[in-house]
């Protein structure tokens, strides 16, 4: 029964003003059941505020294959880093 | 709490504690056998989720009426005052989500109702309890329409499963005299006010998963006078086994 069904990524809004955040996937027939799958998995312990699923296949990925063009450049650049800023404490999720 | 009623009163209102913590706490029994054996893993959480919220139901109606797990692991089938159709086999899913939905849409409108009643414990119960029914409701209707219009082998399945239920739905909708009691003094609502409520909505789930209402059958009633069907007992067997082979056991 699952095997015909499209896989959604889950993600979850654990309070206002945050951003979503993908936690997982489940199986679902339709949106509104991948919602309700979600619901029951993802957020049975007061984790969520809101909820998006997005289909799989919708997800255009990038090529591990091509890890090293996409990414390496920018290790070499550390001034692209705010670490010579103070943050103040009161700032939080950054 | 009405601490100044005679004592009839207190009589009515503790079997009615009895009979909605007896509905959740056997409906809950019955969805937490599906645990590990749900048809998917989504779904089989899905219907422990739904288990959890009916026995939290039964413990707050159950504590307030006396001693919670006495009432819930020492009492007999006879002294149960659930409806028969909570205590059915689970059947396949489709029967399952059959029986869920007639008794949680019942149960919903009931809900609703009482957040009016004049009993301040059932005011709180009430309120808090109708947002876990009201997504009962609708995750069963979701499935309803689903199974009936989905494939030829879930649409038989789905209709199959309701055909099963239907008859018990009528005993939903009786009025006796303890209850009656209770109606009179704003503490319970009075089912028959919601049954036409109850009946077209039922309806406009059925014709949207594009299946036949069953025909009315002769109806099934005795479960709030404790006059079970065969499948209480093997229910409460499982259920009851370990505290009353070992009284004393914690965990």
């Amino acid at each position: 029964m699952s095997h015909d069904w499209p896989l959604w990524e889950v993600f979850v809004r654990t309070k206002g003003g945050l951003a979503h955040r993908h936690v997982g996937s489940v199986h679902a027939p339709d949106s509104e059941l991948a919602l309700r799958h979600a619901r029951d998995t993802y957020t049975r312990r007061m984790e969520g505020v809101s909820l998006w699923v997005v289909p799989s296949a919708e997800i255009t990925a990038s090529d591990p294959e091509q890890a090293g063009e996409l990414f390496e450049p920018a290790e070499s650049k550390i001034y692209r880093h705010p670490t010579f800023y103070n943050i103040p404490d009161e700032v939080k999720h950054i | 709490m009405a601490t100044a009623s005679p004592v009839t009163d207190v009589d009515a209102r503790h079997d009615y504690l009895l009979r909605l913590g007896d509905d959740s706490l056997v409906l809950g029994q019955r969805l937490s056998e599906w645990c590990g054996h749900g048809p998917v893993l989504e779904v089989d959480i899905s219907l422990a989720n739904l288990a959890l919220d009916l026995v939290g139901q039964a413990t707050l109606l159950f504590e307030e009426a006396g001693d919670g797990d006495k009432l819930a692991f020492h009492r007999d089938v006879l002294d149960f005052r659930n409806c028969l159709l909570v205590e059915q086999p689970n059947g396949d899913f489709a029967r399952t989500i059959a029986r869920h939905l007639l008794y949680t849409t019942w149960q919903h409108k009931l809900f609703q109702r009482l957040t009016q009643s004049t009993d301040r414990f059932l005011v709180e119960f009430a309120s808090k309890a109708v947002k876990e029914v009201a997504y009962h409701r609708e995750l069963a209707s979701e499935w309803t329409i689903r199974l009936g219009d989905g494939t030829g082998e879930s649409a038989r399945r789905m209709a199959e499963g309701i055909d099963w239920n239907w008859r018990f739905v009528p005993e939903l909708f009786e009025v006796d005299e303890a209850l009656q009691d209770l109606i009179g003094q704003g503490i319970a609502p009075d089912p028959r006010d919601f049954e036409d409520e109850y009946r077209s909505a039922i309806a406009g789930v059925l014709a949207e998963a594009k299946l036949e209402q069953p025909a009315d059958q002769r109806p099934i009633l005795g479960g709030r006078r404790g006059h079970h069907s065969e499948h209480l007992g093997h229910l409460l067997a499982v259920m009851q086994f370990l505290p009353r082979t070992y009284p004393d056991a914690t965990w």
